[in-house]
């Protein structure tokens, strides 16, 4: 047995376990790590970041588009609190992370030292799990552990804190095959009464609809096509959450959109009238429900999830199916074609298509401003036989990507769903860029979001990652201000930005290439032009400052009470939908 | 205006089976406060020093609905190997401990020994001016005495908070 330090023990595990990318932030409390990293011939490889939340925001848009996952190094108190909201923005979304942490050497633990902070009990409730690794003889299970518990189940962020003398100390390695946990095992496989019962009530439904979540995403491509399968086999109509997009291919006729606040109206109402719901990998979210006592008051549900905790948490279910997305598909397959089941859902379909007809998508279009719908529009065109990847930050630019880009494929939208995390966008399309240096990858952003993160441009650059950044610029906090008028009598607190910075001219700034359109018609050169650019790209696309996203179910309404442009909206909202986010 | 609303409320006691490692108590009075639960009642204690793993009984308020997630987002924890709603799962034998402390006059001093004859109390501490009692029982009985003592020079109180297990052969 070679002796190794702590910090070899970690380069050695990490490596085991095929880590080649580590998104990180040096400091004091994980210096004889960088150390190693040092020596360790870019195995794994380091991307400097500026700012820890940045580190987990791309160890995130790595994972999601890789599907293998982000690790994260930083260092004591505030490298570990800067990657809190990162961690949080994980365990919402289930993004497998795992996050190594410098701590204090041990015996400084608890003296109120130099950048000293709680990072297990701050993280506690952002994590999945985490460890303080106090033993050096503890160290290479615990990482091993830790990509266990991150990467299986419902995936999640953990981390591992792990003090200065700990990483300095000699330590003994242990490899995977060693390693195994006494309580810690996740249900994947489902039990085949359950699956009975599902596939029964999907034999019988008059008026069925799918509604899948990113746990098929998470569940790997398998899962992906046999949902394709499946759906195609039954003729079921579908449609996604957010996190969702693209399990299920947009451009098939079965495809209904994305449902929820801003799904499509067709969607919407197809979830309200359904007599079945056959819930995939979402967790009936609030906003996908709308108000709970209006959401699909006449149908029977089915909800497949891993997480034993989503069942009733919110939506009382009539049948319940434990286990991974992938393993319940094909059970769910296999029964179907065994009992040889036909469905004939034509009246349903004839239903579907009138309201399809609404065209919810809809806006008004103008040669004179660029449509915030239209530039979505434009940039899908001029990308989709493109092998591209798309990431969004937070707002009404995300939910327009959401409507008028369409996904074919999984694992190529990144957006922070569950957290709503402004400033995810760029350092997530960096992480996808490491993962895939050479496809396109677009930030679609807001001009207030990507100023949350704007210093990763500089990581950008430096790594010669030319992720390019599309700007819907519109001045406002575009979702803030549409609520404002909603539900505010259009009070605008606080929702303009006064004093933005001259885009074109920050991109120069870093090193990076600036491109601004201001109408219509320059609108598809210059996409071309940011598409051409091998450099990092900032593209201010200066859009129409008033538009709204629509459609929108406005807070406490159902889903059958859908706001379908400005008209609608002198609507009273109750004070119960006031109360709501 | 808004008005906040409240669902039926029934009591639950969980019994859990946990490593005995560092934090796991925090992981799981987080997961009650975080998540916006009830804590009536907590005991820890390792009940296997072999195999590290400690047994803690929490009494928890909420709707059924709560009481559900309660036990599947205790589940979901990592270190913990099984969790039983004995109150569900029952029947089950559930017990507590108190001490109490009395001050007492030559007044009422025989009206307080009668009480805790009645109650099966053990004196466990005396002086010319106090009492200290022991009393094991169940929540109520305990509860009951207390308020049967309060008039009497009630001093101090410390509980245990409840332990409980499943009764018959089963765990």
């Amino acid at each position: 047995m070679t002796k190794m330090t702590g910090a070899e023990v970690i380069v050695k595990a990490l490596n085991e376990q095929g880590v080649d990318h580590i998104f990180g932030y040096p400091g004091g409390a994980v210096l004889p790590l960088y150390d190693e990293l040092f020596k360790s011939n870019k195995s794994p490889a380091h991307v400097l970041v500026r700012h820890e939340q940045g580190a987990v925001h791309a160890a995130e848009g790595y994972a999601r588009s890789s599907g293998k996952p982000g690790v994260v190094l930083v260092t004591s108190g505030p490298g570990a609190t800067n990657a809190v909201t990162g961690l949080t923005d994980a365990l919402m979304d289930s993004i497998p992370l795992v996050c190594i942490s410098g701590q204090v050497p041990s015996h400084l633990i608890g003296t109120d030292a130099f950048q000293e902070c709680d990072t297990i009990g701050i993280t506690r409730p952002c994590t999945k799990h985490n460890w303080l690794v106090k033993r050096p003889e503890d160290l290479a299970k615990t990482i091993h552990l830790a990509f266990l518990v991150a990467t299986t189940g419902r995936p999640g962020p953990v981390l591992i804190d792990i003090p200065k003398d700990v990483q300095f100390a000699d330590a003994e390695y242990c490899s995977i095959s060693e390693v195994e946990h006494s309580s810690y095992k996740p249900k994947v496989k489902p039990e085949i009464s359950e699956i009975e019962q599902a596939v029964e009530l999907m034999s019988k439904a008059k008026k069925p609809v799918f509604y899948t979540g990113g746990g098929v995403i998470n569940s790997g491509p398998e899962a992906s096509h046999l949902l394709r399968e499946f759906v195609n086999l039954t003729g079921f109509p579908i449609t996604s959450t957010l996190m969702g997009l693209g399990a299920f291919p947009a451009n098939n006729d079965q495809w209904l959109g994305m449902l929820g606040m801003h799904g499509t109206y067709e969607a919407n109402m197809t979830m309200h009238d359904s007599d079945l719901i056959i819930n995939i990998g979402a967790r009936f979210d609030d906003r996908v429900t709308g108000r709970l006592d209006a959401f699909s008051p006449n149908s029977k549900k089915i909800h497949v999830d891993i997480d034993p905790s989503s069942i009733n948490k919110t939506i009382d279910v009539d049948v319940s199916v434990i286990g991974d997305c992938a393993h319940v598909l094909e059970n769910m397959l296999i029964l179907w074609r065994s009992k040889g089941y036909k469905s004939d859902n034509s009246k349903w379909w004839d239903q579907i298509n009138k309201w399809r007809d609404i065209k919810s998508l809809n806006y008004v279009k103008s040669e004179k401003t660029i449509k915030p719908q239209y530039a979505i529009e434009r940039l899908y065109e001029l990308t989709k036989d493109k092998d591209t990847f798309i990431s969004t930050e937070v707002g009404q630019h995300q939910m327009w990507a959401a409507q008028h880009y369409h996904f074919n494929e999984p694992n190529r939208w990144m957006t922070s769903g569950g957290l709503g995390t402004m400033g995810y966008g760029l350092p997530a399309a960096i992480g996808i860029q490491v993962a895939f240096p050479k496809s396109t990858v677009i930030d679609i952003a807001g001009e207030a979001s990507i100023l949350m993160n704007m210093q990763e441009l500089s990581t950008a650059v430096q790594h010669k990652l030319p992720v390019k950044i599309f700007i819907l610029n519109n001045q406002y906090m575009g979702m803030v201000r549409q609520w404002q008028e909603l539900l505010h009598g259009g009070r605008y607190s606080h929702s303009y930005t006064d004093s933005l910075p001259d885009f074109v001219k920050l991109a120069e700034a870093y090193g990076a290439h600036g491109v601004r359109a201001q109408s219509p018609k320059e609108l598809d050169g210059k996409i071309k032009e940011m598409l051409d650019t091998d450099l990092p790209v900032i593209f201010d696309c200066v859009v129409d400052k008033d538009e709204n996203c629509y459609p929108m179910i406005p807070s406490g309404a159902g889903h059958n009470e859908m706001l379908l442009n400005d008209e609608g909206i002198s609507i009273e909202v109750g004070d119960e939908g006031k109360v709501l986010i | 205006m808004i008005t906040i609303k409240e669902d039926i409320q029934e009591t639950h006691t969980f019994s859990l089976l946990v490593d005995n490692e560092a934090g796991v108590l925090a992981r799981v009075i987080g997961l009650f406060s975080g998540r916006g639960y009830n804590i009536e009642s907590l005991t820890v204690a390792e009940v296997d020093k072999d195999s590290h793993t400690s047994r803690i009984t929490i009494v928890s308020k909420g709707s059924p609905k709560t009481i559900d997630q309660i036990k599947r987002h205790l589940e979901r924890l990592v270190p913990v190997h099984k969790v039983t709603d004995l109150t569900i799962e029952g029947p089950s034998v559930e017990r507590e401990m108190a001490l109490i402390k009395v001050l007492y006059t030559n007044e009422n001093k025989e009206e307080i020994l009668r009480l805790v004859e009645i109650y099966r109390a053990k004196i466990v501490d005396t002086t010319d001016k106090s009492f200290v009692f022991e009393l094991t029982g169940a929540m109520d009985k305990i509860n009951s005495f207390i308020d049967l003592l309060r008039p009497l020079g009630l001093n101090d109180i410390s509980r245990t908070g409840l332990a409980a297990i499943a009764r018959g052969s089963k765990n």
